[in-house]
């Protein structure tokens, strides 16, 4: 006689009792073997106990694979205990995956048609969690005449089972689509509620159903009144009310601005906000103010609630708020802005989840004019925020800096104190970006590079700050060593510190072989500008001709060679920088990458090391001067001829083929055009540069452009440069969208232009289709 | 759309598991896992909201969690749900926990996990929002409870030679088991009556 197994209890009790993991082990898989045995047996009074056990042992993690047939069985038999098991273990442990699930198809409509209602409910549950599309298609027609059933129950699993099927397969919409409106004169709320999950869904996947809703629009705005009016009990508020909101939201009507703000007014002053409950209808109304074209001044009333919430001492509301807020910031910036004080100060908490949303809120708010404050303060939470925020920050931080600098010298500021302070976390071409600013302000190069001199003299561990550092000493030494600017303190600087400094980093364990490539050629560049003898340089130089890097090792070489062989030459060749060309402060992966060529050319030390070593091949072989195994002088062409030379090379990656541009819109005057850029280190992205335009006689104001993709590519859209075009071809409005495809699909847009133009407010919307081969292949 | 509803205790030990979206059971784990080293960080004074971790879906997707005495219940969802809304929710299903279980505590948890899966079904169904009203809930619960029972009754009364032992172990059960035969063809009576049937009754069914 078969042993008596276990009930499910007793197993749960010796698992618990086993002291550690191997025990619980082995009594778990000791039960396995019974419960495997007693399944081959087939036994059928002690089935469901068995699978039962088997669904523990499955969420604690092990193995359960074999369980699956026996819950087909289970859900055959005709013993709601069976059932009720095998179900769920159909839900737990079947899938698509497994050939097995078709086979629960006939049991589920037998149960469908035939079945008591818990049994009906429970093939619908399972129907709408594991349900693939072939299953979906046969038992649609079963779930159809489910909607129709007296009970309450039945009908609102039914509905939810329908939304699950119409995810699965898109064409099954049609059948559902007309009961939609006779559910929704049902006074169930949980009939309600999903009745409304349907429409919503009905109405994402075609313009058709949502032309159909639209008649029912009124219907679900009287819902709301009566609920709004009879007052409710918290049970129904989130169900019953929140939810309209949500479907009302997406799918606005031209009605519904007559009618809706009435009720979301209404909404939003009777709605007790003491309990969860009711706020979380607020940011619905919130939300949908937003999202419907309604008039100014709700959209106000809406920002201000939100405003209120930020002062929630609940943190909960709180951060609700920051996400609702960061949605609404490009679309209106003026009305977020007046909250700007609390979004600061919600900085300072110590949740990261709360901080996060204020930086990246704090970030959208920054504009021209409060820019110097806005730094201050994000400055100070660089210095205390928690370490995975801080590459954010600090390359937001670069970046506001870079479009709102009021002038030069705060910007090398706010880069070097944001250098200091998280180096280790900005972006690479920080780097770049800030030797670039600083050769181009000349008045400021002895400021900068004292300030670069005695940052670099208390530290020496942060990588891009070392670099700028280096390069601005070596450039600008000479001005070092005058000591007299007059904008710090004068400071005595010695050669010999200098030198000794930068043999320091050079020989320091910490700097990378990038910086130890910038101290070197800085080392080098001083040789020329300083006074002294250059003894120690050239000592210096020769230690690393033989060094284990190869880089390295070759620059000392060649600056070996340079003091020896051509000293002549030495001077001209280490003569001050000229300012590197550099595109305007949007699109800096482009600008960077485009400018890769350029940079080879003026020799800017780093990022294009490898080119630059390819580039000397070449000239190599031209220039025929190969009888020596010399190489040729270095990375400081003097400009003339030399750069006239190079420029007919094929020299290392070729610039990428320019997009053509495309015009997408025009009307009376007004005129947009894409502008299209591919950075080739990173092929998935697209940068669009959106131009509006103005030809005509009157001025563009309140000008907002929105985009849409499909949902395989990303986008990103960052604030437009301003919102009015002046007339007569006026300065015209740039902003750039960021578009992430790595499957290379097909790139099409949807645009929506909202503006002001001869006192008539304009909306467009329309798909482009026709964008160049090249922007996404 | 919920993604996944996870309930662990401070250990990270699982008491419920329930996915929406098809994931290998490895992954299932792991997800487990993340989750509970993501909300164990989490002092009990801050936000329940969490951006979730990378497994469960990426940027779309937030885990809102509440922490009560030593379970985490963890409900991940995407931006279509409203946080507020999913917070309620997770009180609501607790709410439903403790009415069906008198005073719940971690141990029902563990003891019960099928049933607690049947109460979730109850409020969840394919990751959405079924139903919100604790009364109605409950009342579901109770009347399929009551099903289960009479069948567990009706088969021990039907096989001869268990009928004294029955009486002995299943007391009132049995009793219940006996009307219910009578009146099991009529579907609405079972679900709709919601007090127990009183002794009284019973006496008057007994073959």
């Amino acid at each position: 006689m078969v042993a008596p197994s276990l009930k499910l209890q007793d197993l749960i009790e010796e698992i618990r009792g086993a002291k550690t993991q191997a025990q619980e082990r082995e009594v778990i898989q000791k039960e396995c073997a019974h419960i495997r045995a007693s399944f081959r047996d087939g036994d059928p009074v002690h089935r469901h106990r068995q699978l039962a056990k088997l669904l523990y042992v499955h969420m604690l993690g092990y193995p359960a694979h074999f369980g699956q047939m026996e819950c087909l069985k289970l859900i055959a038999s005709s013993r709601f205990t069976d059932k009720r098991v095998g179900y769920l273990g159909a839900m737990l442990l079947l899938d698509e995956r497994h050939d097995a699930h078709l086979l629960i198809t006939n049991s589920i409509k037998n149960d469908l048609s035939q079945g008591i209602q818990p049994v009906q409910g429970l093939a619908l549950c399972t129907l709408s969690t594991m349900g693939s599309a072939e299953m979906c298609r046969d038992l649609a027609p079963e779930v159809e005449k489910l909607l129709l059933q007296p009970s309450p129950y039945v009908r609102k699993k039914a509905i939810l089972t329908a939304v699950h099927m119409i995810r699965k397969v898109p064409e099954l919409s049609s059948v559902f689509l007309p009961p939609c409106v006779h559910l929704l004169h049902e006074r169930h709320h949980g009939i309600l509620l999903g009745t409304i999950t349907l429409i919503t869904e009905l109405c994402e996947r075609s313009p058709a159903a949502l032309r159909h809703f639209r008649k029912v629009v009124p219907q679900l705005v009287q819902i709301l009144r009566t609920l709004v009016t009879t007052g409710y009990s918290t049970e129904h508020s989130i169900s019953g009310v929140s939810d309209p909101f949500l479907q009302v939201g997406g799918h606005s009507s031209k009605t519904m601005t007559n009618t809706s703000p009435l009720s979301s007014t209404q909404v939003a002053t009777n709605t007790d906000t003491s309990r969860n409950a009711g706020n979380a209808v607020l940011f619905e109304t919130v939300l949908t103010i937003m999202d419907i074209r309604s008039a100014a001044g709700l959209r106000v009333l809406a920002v201000n609630i939100l405003g209120r919430f930020l002062l929630n001492s609940d943190r909960n509301i709180r951060y609700v708020a920051l996400t609702s807020l960061l949605r609404l910031v490009q679309s209106d910036h003026s009305a977020v802005q007046r909250h700007r004080p609390t979004v600061v100060d919600c900085l300072q908490e110590t949740d990261a989840s709360l901080s996060r949303r204020a930086l990246e809120l704090s970030l959208a708010l920054v504009n021209s004019s409060n820019v110097r404050a806005m730094m201050q303060e994000l400055q100070a939470f660089l210095e205390s925020c928690p370490p995975d925020l801080r590459a954010d920050c600090a390359s937001g931080i670069l970046l506001a800096a870079e479009r709102f600098a009021p002038t030069k010298r705060w910007h090398i500021d706010t880069i070097l104190h944001v250098l200091t302070t998280a180096g280790t976390h900005v972006r690479d071409d920080a780097v770049a970006n800030l030797t670039q600013l600083i050769g181009g302000a000349q008045e400021l190069h002895a400021y900068s590079v004292r300030r670069l001199y005695n940052a670099l003299a208390e530290d020496i561990s942060q990588q891009p700050l070392v670099q700028v550092a280096a390069w601005c000493i070596g450039e600008y030494g000479d001005l070092l060593l005058e000591g007299n600017c007059e904008e710090i303190e004068p400071l005595q600087v010695d050669e010999e510190e200098v030198l000794a400094l930068l043999e320091k980093v050079l020989q320091s364990h910490m700097s990378l072989p990038a910086t130890r490539g910038y101290a070197l050629t800085a080392l080098m560049k001083l040789s020329t500008r300083l006074q002294g003898d250059n003894n120690r340089i050239r000592q210096v130089v020769s230690i690393y001709r033989s060094c284990l890097d190869v880089e390295l090792q070759q620059r000392a070489v060649e600056y070996d060679t340079l003091f020896r062989k051509y000293d002549h030459m030495r001077a001209a060749i280490l003569e001050k920088m000229p300012l590197v060309e550099r595109d305007g402060p949007q699109a800096d992966e482009e600008a960077k990458e485009s400018k890769a060529a350029a940079q080879l050319l003026e020799a800017a030390p780093a990022p294009t090391e490898p080119q630059a070593s390819q580039l000397l091949d070449l000239l190599d072989l031209l220039d025929g001067a190969s009888g020596d195994a010399q190489h040729p002088p270095p990375l400081d062409p003097s400009p003339g001829g030399a750069l006239v030379y190079l420029l007919d090379l094929p020299c290392a990656p070729p610039p990428p083929a320019p997009i053509p541009d495309l015009k997408v819109f025009e009307r009376e005057g007004v005129q947009l055009n894409l502008s299209f850029i591919r950075p080739p280190e990173n092929p998935a992205l697209l940068l669009i540069t959106a131009t509006a335009t103005n030809s005509s006689e009157g001025d563009v104001t309140d000008f907002i452009c929105q985009a849409a993709v499909p949902k395989s590519l990303q986008l990103q859209l960052q604030a437009p440069s301003g919102n009015t075009v002046p007339a007569r071809g006026g300065l015209p409005i740039t902003q750039l969208f960021r578009i992430l495809n790595p499957n290379k699909a097909p790139v099409r847009l949807k645009l929506r232009l909202t503006y002001n133009h001869f006192h008539q407010s304009v909306q467009e919307i329309f798909e482009v289709n026709n964008l160049p081969v090249e922007s996404w292949q | 759309m919920i993604q996944a509803i996870l309930v662990f205790n401070n250990h990270g030990k699982p008491r419920l598991v329930r996915f929406y979206q098809r994931f290998p059971e490895e992954i299932q784990q792991q997800i487990v896992r993340e989750t509970f080293h993501l909300v164990l960080k989490r002092d009990d004074n801050i936000c329940n909201f969490l951006e979730g971790g990378s497994l469960i879906g990426g940027s779309d997707y937030k885990l809102i969690y509440r922490h009560y005495a030593t379970l985490y219940f963890v409900f991940c969802v995407d931006s279509s749900e409203s946080e507020l809304g999913i917070l309620d929710l997770i009180q609501v299903f607790v709410e439903t926990l403790d009415k069906c279980f008198e005073n719940v505590c971690e141990l029902d948890l563990i003891f019960h996990m099928d049933k607690v899966h049947y109460i979730l079904q109850e409020v969840v169904m394919g990751g959405m929002v079924l139903e919100t009203n604790m009364n109605e809930i409950v009342a579901q619960i109770e009347a399929q409870n009551r099903l289960e029972k009479s069948e567990v009754s009706k088969q021990l009364c039907s096989s001869p030679g268990w009928v004294e032992k029955t009486w002995a172990e299943a007391g009132v059960c049995t009793c219940v088991g006996l009307c219910c035969c009578e009146t099991s063809g009529n579907d609405t009576h079972l679900l709709s009556s919601l007090s127990p049937l009183k002794l009284m009754d019973l006496k008057v069914n007994q073959p």
